[in-house]
């Protein structure tokens, strides 16, 4: 998938005043706070275990190449496969030759962020493969050939008359005729319909919430167990997973489950938690007959050891976009890229660079809320500050915007100076707000009197005033 | 081994600025690997007895949409299950993984329930299981894969009817892997809390996605006599 | 009243000292009320976040020192912004976490460095006012006040205190206005829709009156009220904490006819 973050504002202005988009982002702006909120209120020992989470994945980080290594060793002697991957391509392929070896037709998957990541659909498509999204949310963005909004709600940008619109367009088998008004109705037509894919299904394809050093067990985390019936039907079970998704033992991951969905959803315990190790025993009658971990790196392991590190704890839950405030304006789809909100805009830059992705980290006004709400306490706006360093050092934003820094920033450090001209603008700008007391358009900052009045100034600077009241012996 | 394997594995510890781990760190690492200890593990179902687990267990259950039912006696499930079928105008076919756990219920009791013991099929709209462990703190089941007891019969019949133990009613799911710890790892372990749901249609609640619309546990409370 | 008056020095802020005078002299009234002594350093303009949060490290630095500088050996340096408070208090000292004599400094005076309400009410154990206000108030918590500093229940606390006001709590009080400074002007059609919401929420509760502890979300809000043509008289806390409403239009409303 092609990012289009460079487009962001553009994005973002289209976003603004798409109508279904906006009634669908007014419903998700106060449930998922309002869930999350209720959840953490039952478990009073909510915080405790978010610096026990952090505190794992931490050790784990520092660890990674031991954690990997040992996963890997838990993996084989239990006859799965594991596969590095350095590159997005790497990993397509290695992903093709299995499907190839195994003569597969159709392929079903599980939702996987990495999968988007390294446009896999696309490729085994033109590579003679059919993969067929099982999420529903996934299924509804593959058949509209969108990529999704949010990383646990693919098409939660979309009202329900779009998504029956597109199942009368792509399920051309049924009546024509037939209701489908409501949620219930299209929710069974897409469980009739997947269900024969489930069972056609060569190959099944699913991410991993978490990879289990201990066990070499892979984890993941559905409502639906539609990534249950992927990986059990089918003749292989391809796991995606990035670097980091590493835990050392069952109870380290137990822990981190605790914070996952209550953060994500509200909810207690996801529907579906799946622990999958190996392929099926000789014994079992159900069960794939191979099992294949693709572990991409795609920049995982250069953010090791940089002041980017502490985004490689992101779980993927999507508290942060569900709490943002611009999230909540404009959706995923303005982000331009796979990974939306604040944590797409600390970890998008890093994997297609800070010139493509550099509006996401502008685009906040740091007010803190994601960071607050992160079950692993990632420091995201500091991170999208620190992407604004980078920027500011290669000089990519616009150059109207750095002078006029420049400027201020050249006042302000010569405080007579400043002192001289902000009694001056201060006069200006309050005789010219007369007594209105606001300005309806300013030269300059058309931005702003768009859709704004800009106050005016009281019409003298606090510090002169203070200045002759100390000159007239009013203050200390 | 690999290429690629080497190279990420080589630029991991580059940006930690360190080679590859001393012996005495891989030990100590090890060991905890070996013996996995427990972290902080919630006071809600933890602090409680017993039998005050199996309340918990249950009342979470029906939290998400389980319904539940306890019976006295192992005599008493037949007719539960017969009982809950037909109360929900349900087929009374079913299909009963061979699991030895369900073994010394006397189904013949109700010989109106047809019953089939094997692996379930897309046909089968009536699935019955026993689990491994039932969860208090979040009222989730906890079953493993087996020869007897095939994961696909977990996902593919539209009801879902486990037969639970109070004895396997257990506080947290540390408990569950201390437990499974005791047996080697199965292939798969599903933890089920409620039938199967989506939000992804305007963020409206709706069960019955992919796997089961309806799951119902049957508790032989076979602690209730003592 | 103490022995000796706590020595306070007042970091007015770029926009209380550019915008709204009146806050600043609120500020003064308040604190030596409770019995400072307030001193308002001269070489003084801004506290560098513009600089900081735009990436620009060595003029956030350059401006940060200088503040530092200014307000050394106060007992406490009070600011009417949770905005630059925050910067002052956390952010300089990750702005020079490289720099070991400068941090001791940057640590020292952020210990020091308050928001002015928190002061007031935290470290002055202020329960309450002697002010009279009549109307009906909402609370707006800008957002680095609020996850920076802590100040959520102490304006409300202070405002319980002022007669004849009764305080209507507004439905999404910790959602960020819009304002956060350079982010209006890089992305004004966002931070536009974003202050709509806010001033739907705002003239929802029926309160004639809004109140805040930021200039910059005051400004933004009280622009996109008086263009929505909304009655809502809009003013930074301190104005009504000091009993100073009365000498002063709202913001965004007009001054009494001159001559």
């Amino acid at each position: 998938m092609q990012p289009t973050s460079h487009a962001f504002k553009e994005n973002a202005r289209e976003a603004l005043g798409n109508a279904n988009l906006q009634k669908a982002l007014t419903l998700m702006r106060s449930g998922f706070p309002e869930r999350r909120a209720a959840a953490i209120a039952r478990l009073p020992e909510f915080e405790a275990l978010r610096e026990e989470a952090k505190a794992i994945k931490n050790h784990v980080l520092e660890h990674l190449d031991f954690y990997l290594e040992t996963f890997e060793q838990q993996v084989t002697a239990r006859g799965g496969q594991v596969h590095w991957c350095r590159t997005p391509q790497e990993a397509r392929e290695t992903v093709l030759a299995i499907c190839r070896r195994l003569d597969a037709k159709t392929v079903t998957k599980g939702k996987t962020m990495i999968a988007e990541e390294i446009a896999l659909n696309d490729y085994l498509e033109e590579n003679g493969v059919t993969p067929v999204e099982t999420d529903l949310g996934e299924y509804i963005i593959q058949i509209r050939k969108e990529y999704p909004s949010h990383v646990i709600a693919p098409a939660i940008h979309l009202v329900k008359e779009q998504v029956a619109a597109s199942f009368r367009a792509t399920h051309t088998e049924l009546d024509p005729n037939r209701r489908l008004e409501d949620a219930p109705t299209l929710v069974a037509e897409a469980r009739a319909v997947l269900r024969r894919k489930f069972l056609a299904a060569d190959v099944g394809i699913t991410g991993a919430n978490f990879c289990i050093a201990e066990t070499g067990s892979t984890i993941i985390v559905t409502n639906e167990g539609n990534g249950d019936l992927t990986q059990t039907l089918t003749k292989a079970h391809i796991v995606l997973a990035s670097l980091e998704k590493l835990v050392p033992t069952l109870e380290d991951v137990s822990t981190i489950l605790r914070v996952l969905a209550r953060s994500a959803t509200g909810q207690e315990f996801s529907t579906y938690t799946t622990v999958s190790t190996g392929p099926r025993r000789p014994e079992d009658t159900d069960g794939p007959g191979e099992f294949h971990v693709v572990f991409l790196d795609n920049g995982r392991s250069a953010m090791l050891g940089t002041e980017f590190q502490d985004m490689l704890r992101c779980i993927r839950c999507g508290a942060c976009m569900n709490h943002c405030p611009v999230y909540a304006t404009v959706g995923g789809h303005a982000y331009g890229w796979v990974y939306p909100g604040p944590m797409g805009a600390v970890l998008t830059p890093t994997l297609v660079g800070v010139a493509e992705a550099g509006h996401l980290p502008n685009a906040s006004t740091f007010c803190g809320r994601c960071e607050s709400v992160c079950p692993m306490k990632i420091p995201l706006p500091k991170m999208m500050r620190h992407w604004r360093e980078r920027e500011f050092e290669k000089q990519l934003s616009p150059a109207a915007y750095r002078y006029g820094l420049k400027l201020w920033a050249f006042f302000a450090s010569h405080p007579p100076l400043y002192q001289a001209a902000t009694a001056l603008m201060t006069r200006l700008l309050g005789w010219f707000g007369g007594p209105r007391g606001r300005f309806r358009s300013l030269p300059l900052a058309q931005g702003w009197t768009q859709g704004r009045d800009m106050p005016a100034p009281e019409g003298r600077s606090f510090m002169s005033l203070w200045a002759e009241r100390r000159k007239n012996g009013d203050a200390a | 081994m690999s290429e690629a394997r080497d190279q990420i594995l080589g630029s991991i510890r580059r940006s930690l600025k360190r080679g590859p781990l001393e012996e005495t760190q891989r030990a100590g690492l090890e060991q905890r690997l070996a013996a996995p200890r427990r972290n902080l593990v919630p006071a809600r179902a933890a602090a409680l007895p017993h039998a005050a687990q199996i309340d918990l267990f249950l009342k979470m259950a029906e939290e998400v949409q389980t319904t539940v039912m306890r019976v006295a006696r192992v005599g008493d499930v037949p007719a539960a299950v017969a009982d809950y079928l037909s109360q929900r105008n349900l087929p009374s076919r079913l299909v009963m993984t061979p699991d030895p756990q369900l073994d010394d219920i006397p189904w013949g009791d109700r010989p109106m329930l047809e019953i089939r013991r094997g692996r379930a099929e897309d046909r089968d709209q009536v699935g019955v299981t026993a689990c491994f462990a039932g969860i208090a703190e979040t009222g989730t089941l906890m079953l493993v894969s087996g020869p007897e007891s095939p994961t696909r019969n977990n996902f593919l019949p539209e009801t879902h009817i486990v037969v639970v133990r109070g004895k396997q009613v257990v506080a947290s799911y540390e408990e569950g892997w201390t437990r499974l710890r005791e047996k080697a790892m199965p292939r798969t372990v599903n933890f089920i809390t409620g039938p199967s749901r989506t939000g992804d249609i305007e963020q409206r609640l709706e069960l019955g996605a992919h796997g089961p619309r309806r799951l119902h546990i049957v508790l032989i409370d076979d602690e209730a006599a003592s | 009243m103490p022995p000796v008056p706590i020595r306070v020095g007042l970091f007015v802020t770029c926009l209380v000292d550019l915008f709204r005078p009146s806050v600043g002299f609120a500020a003064v009234k308040l604190l030596e009320d409770a019995g400072c002594s307030v001193e308002v350093p001269a070489a003084q303009t801004c506290c560098g976040q513009p600089a900081y949060n735009s990436g620009d490290k060595a003029d956030a630095k350059t401006i940060a020192r200088q503040v530092i500088d200014a307000f050394d050996g106060f007992d406490y340096v009070v600011v009417p912004s949770g905005s630059c408070g925050g910067m002052i208090k956390q952010h300089y000292l990750e702005l020079f976490a490289d720099e070991p004599a400068v941090y001791q400094r940057a640590q020292h005076l952020a210990q020091r460095t308050y928001e002015l309400v928190s002061f007031l009410a935290d470290v002055l154990k202020l329960e309450r006012v002697e002010a009279r206000y009549d109307g009906v108030a909402t609370y707006h918590d800008s957002c680095s006040g609020l996850r920076e500093l802590g100040v959520k229940h102490q304006p409300r606390k202070l405002l319980a205190s002022v007669t004849g006001l009764s305080l209507k709590e507004l439905p999404g009080a910790e959602i960020c206005c819009g304002f956060g400074g350079t982010f209006c002007i890089k992305y004004p059609a966002i931070s536009d829709r974003m202050v709509a919401d806010k001033a739907a929420d705002i003239v929802a509760t029926g309160a004639d009156t809004l109140l805040a502890g930021d200039m910059g979300c005051l400004l933004n809000m009280a622009g996109k009220l008086t263009r929505l043509g909304k009655d809502v008289r809009v003013r930074h806390i301190a104005e009504v904490l000091a009993g100073m409403a009365g000498e002063t239009p709202p913001i965004g409303a007009g001054r009494p006819e001159r001559g």
